[in-house]
This record gives structure tokens, C-alpha cells and sequence, in this order.
């Protein structure tokens, strides 16, 4: 009868506080659709490891060790950089570098929108976090979680849980977050900014070499991170080239949400409360708001300073979305054109921009890796 | 808070940064190349 109840008086409050952020990550999933594809594995994971002495992650039992399958999975799935690449195939195979290669000058917003990242980093050094956790951190700012996983595990960084957790709450956040910081650093009259979209037709040709292309050139800039770009890119092709048509549905389809299912789940290893309920996790928190906030400012300012030279100006709300965050950003940005003058369509340039936001947003987890070397 | 490591950062931010502008202007050098070379056969 005892071992019916046992089990009972091992509860610690620190796992009654995972099981209530299990269940509002449940709750955001399910009632408000934010990201519910991995914040509801993410939520439920966080209460199956948190259950006392739950055989789901290692626990020693008597003397002996016990392997559980949740720390299995992490090894051969997360720690070796495996599922976000395999994620990143199907990434790929749903991108349409289209509207970027009919108008390859908004790649320069992607680049712009990446400040947050860079800032962030040293905002994280300044609050006393070691070099290699204050670029993980940073990389929250991708709004792009296997670019995080990848970078954060790469660094051996000890909060990977709570960076996970940010950058997917943020990603779910974007259309709240970005719209105030827009209107924040705009002024009406650039928000009425129309912008005609001249769509030019694109060779197939040029859509094969696109991702061979870049990927050689991401593996000269920054050799290390070449698989994640590599993936990225090896997933377009699939989707380009048209005569691999079901294996690009495959992996738009059955093996990205295999992989995301299983990449939920097994994040959770780093969600036991030991790990996760620390102060730091609140400031990675923050943090990561701050990366979002700063990614945001830096993609419109930099389209207000283009608009000091150019004639016929942009939108510079566009700027923001280089945020990557594919396609949410986007969209944001196109009903934000549309609330304030209904005849402005700037979803295809917006589009543009959040595609080259997702080439950059890798590119910089690329250079972050190599300037750390 | 750590000013040093504050300020240690900051040639890294710089290099990030203009890094991220050198590939992007190289992609974009890319991409007009082969619209062109492509549009014309």
C-alpha cells in the first residue's frame, strides 16, 4: 500500500512550478494557437519530467543508473545537432525564394534585422553571462529555433531549455511584440508608404543554382555552420528542381512534423526544474524579448536610411520583417500595411524579406560560431 | 554586471555585423548575376 503513496511525498515545490508552465504552455498551445505544434510537446514534457523520480529522463534507482528515453532521445537527436538539421530540410522544401530573387535588395533588410541578435549578445555579457551562453542567448533574436538549438548546443550552453522555450514563445509572440516597437519607430506617413509589387519571372535555372550556390558560398564564410545552411538550402533544391516532387512533400509535411514532435519532447530534458527554475531563466526571458525588440528596430531603421537616398521609398515596416520568423512576420507586416490604408498590399515584398531573414538569421548563427572559434 | 565583458563584446558585435553585410552584398551580387545570366539565354 506504501508504494502506492511513496512516490507522492517526493514531490518538490520546484515540480509543482514546471507542471503549471506545462500547463500554460498546454494552454497557449491549444486555446490561443501559439506555436501549438511545439509548445504543446514542450508544455507536456515539462510536466513528464517532472513528475518525482520519473523514469522518462535518468534517475538512479537504488545504486543504479537508469537511462530514461527522454535523455536518449537529446543524445541522439539534439546533443549531435540531428533533428534541427532534419528540420531544417523541411524548412527548406517550404520556402520560396521567389519573391527574394525578384528582387535580390531586400536581402539587405534580412541583414539589418539580425542587430538583435548582435546586440543582445553583449546586453547578455553585460549582465555577467559567460561568452558562450550570452551568443546562445543572443541567437534567440534568429526567431528561428533550429538555428538556436543548433548554436546553443554547439556552445555547450547550459541553458538550452530556457533559450528553446524563449525562442519559441517569441516566434508564437511576433504579432505582438512587433507591432507597438513598429509603430514605436515609424511615422504614419511612412506607414502609408505604397509599394508597387513588379514581380519579374526567375528561371528555373536560377532557382536550381540559388541553394547550390549559397551554401558553397555560407561554407566559405563560415565552414562550421555549413550544415545548417546546407540542410536549409539541400531542402529547396529538393523543392526546385520538380522532378523530386514527392519527396518534397515528404519532407514539407511528414518529416518535418516528425521531426518537430519528436524535437518538442526531448527538449524537454531541460526542462526539470533543477535546470530550468533559476533567475537566469527569467533574464534569458527578457533577454530574448530584447533580441525580438532589437531585430525589429534594426530591419525598419535601416530601411528609413535607405529611404534618405532612394526616390521611390520603401515601407519601411517591411525592414521588420527580416526577423525571419517565416512566414508570421510576413504576414504581420502585410495587415499592418492593410490597417492603415487598405489598398496597400505589401505581403510579396514582406515575404521577400522575411525569406532573406531566414538566410541571415543562419548566416549569423554562422558567423557567431566562427567569430567564438 | 560585468562592464568588462560588456566591452570585450563589442568588437565581436562590430564583426558580426559588417560580416553579415559583406555576404549579404556577395549574395546579392550573386542573385543579380545569375537573373541576368539566366534571363538571357
Amino acid at each position: 500500500m506504501r508504494a502506492l503513496y511513496e512516490n507522492l511525498l517526493q514531490i518538490q515545490w520546484q515540480q509543482v512550478v514546471m507542471w503549471m508552465i506545462g500547463g500554460v504552455l498546454i494552454y497557449l498551445a491549444i486555446k490561443k494557437e501559439m506555436e501549438p505544434s511545439l509548445l504543446l510537446p514542450i508544455g507536456f514534457g515539462a510536466i513528464l519530467v517532472n513528475l518525482p523520480l520519473s523514469g522518462a529522463v535518468t534517475q538512479v534507482y537504488n545504486g543504479v543508473e537508469e537511462v530514461g528515453i527522454v535523455d536518449i532521445l537529446f543524445k541522439a537527436g539534439i546533443a549531435n545537432e540531428l533533428f534541427p538539421l532534419l528540420l531544417f530540410i523541411g524548412i527548406g522544401a517550404m520556402i520560396d525564394f521567389g519573391p527574394l530573387l525578384s528582387n535580390p535588395k531586400l536581402m539587405l533588410f534580412g541583414a539589418a534585422a539580425q542587430f538583435g541578435i548582435f546586440f543582445t549578445f553583449s546586453v547578455a555579457a553585460l549582465f555577467g553571462f559567460q561568452i558562450n551562453d550570452a551568443a546562445s542567448i543572443a541567437i534567440i533574436g534568429a526567431a528561428d529555433g533550429p538555428t538556436s538549438i543548433f548554436v546553443a548546443n554547439y556552445l555547450h550552453s547550459k541553458y538550452l531549455g530556457a533559450i528553446l522555450v524563449a525562442a519559441y514563445s517569441y516566434m508564437a509572440l511576433v504579432p505582438i511584440v512587433q507591432p507597438p516597437v513598429i509603430r514605436m519607430v515609424t511615422t504614419k506617413k511612412e506607414r502609408l508608404i505604397r509599394m508597387p509589387y513588379r514581380p519579374k519571372e526567375i528561371s528555373k535555372t536560377t532557382k536550381i543554382l540559388f541553394p547550390i550556390i549559397i551554401t558553397m558560398v555560407a561554407g566559405f564564410v563560415s565552414p562550421r555552420s555549413v550544415a545548417l545552411i546546407g540542410f536549409l538550402m539541400f531542402g529547396n533544391l529538393i523543392r526546385e528542381c520538380f522532378v523530386l516532387d514527392s519527396l518534397s512533400e515528404t519532407a514539407q509535411k511528414v518529416l518535418a512534423n516528425l521531426v518537430t514532435l519528436l524535437l518538442g519532447i526531448t527538449i524537454a530534458t531541460k526542462m526539470q526544474a533543477k535546470y530550468f527554475l533559476t533567475p537566469q531563466t527569467l533574464l534569458i526571458m527578457c533577454l530574448g524579448l530584447v533580441a525580438f525588440v532589437f531585430d525589429t528596430i534594426g530591419g525598419v531603421m535601416f530601411a528609413k536610411f535607405l529611404n534618405l537616398f532612394l526616390k521611390e521609398k520603401i515601407n519601411p515596416m517591411i525592414g521588420a520583417a527580416g526577423i525571419s520568423a517565416f512566414p508570421m512576420s510576413a504576414r504581420v507586416i502585410h495587415k499592418m500595411g492593410l490597417k492603415e490604408d487598405n489598398q496597400n498590399f505589401l505581403l510579396m515584398h514582406s515575404i521577400g524579406v522575411n525569406v532573406s531573414g531566414q538566410i541571415s538569421s543562419v548566416i549569423a548563427g554562422g558567423l557567431i560560431l566562427s567569430l567564438l572559434a | 554586471m560585468n562592464f568588462d565583458a560588456f566591452l570585450k563584446t563589442l568588437p565581436i558585435m562590430g564583426k558580426g555585423m559588417l560580416g553579415i553585410f559583406i555576404v549579404t552584398c556577395v549574395i546579392i551580387l550573386i542573385m543579380v548575376l545569375l537573373n541576368k545570366g539566366t534571363n538571357k539565354k
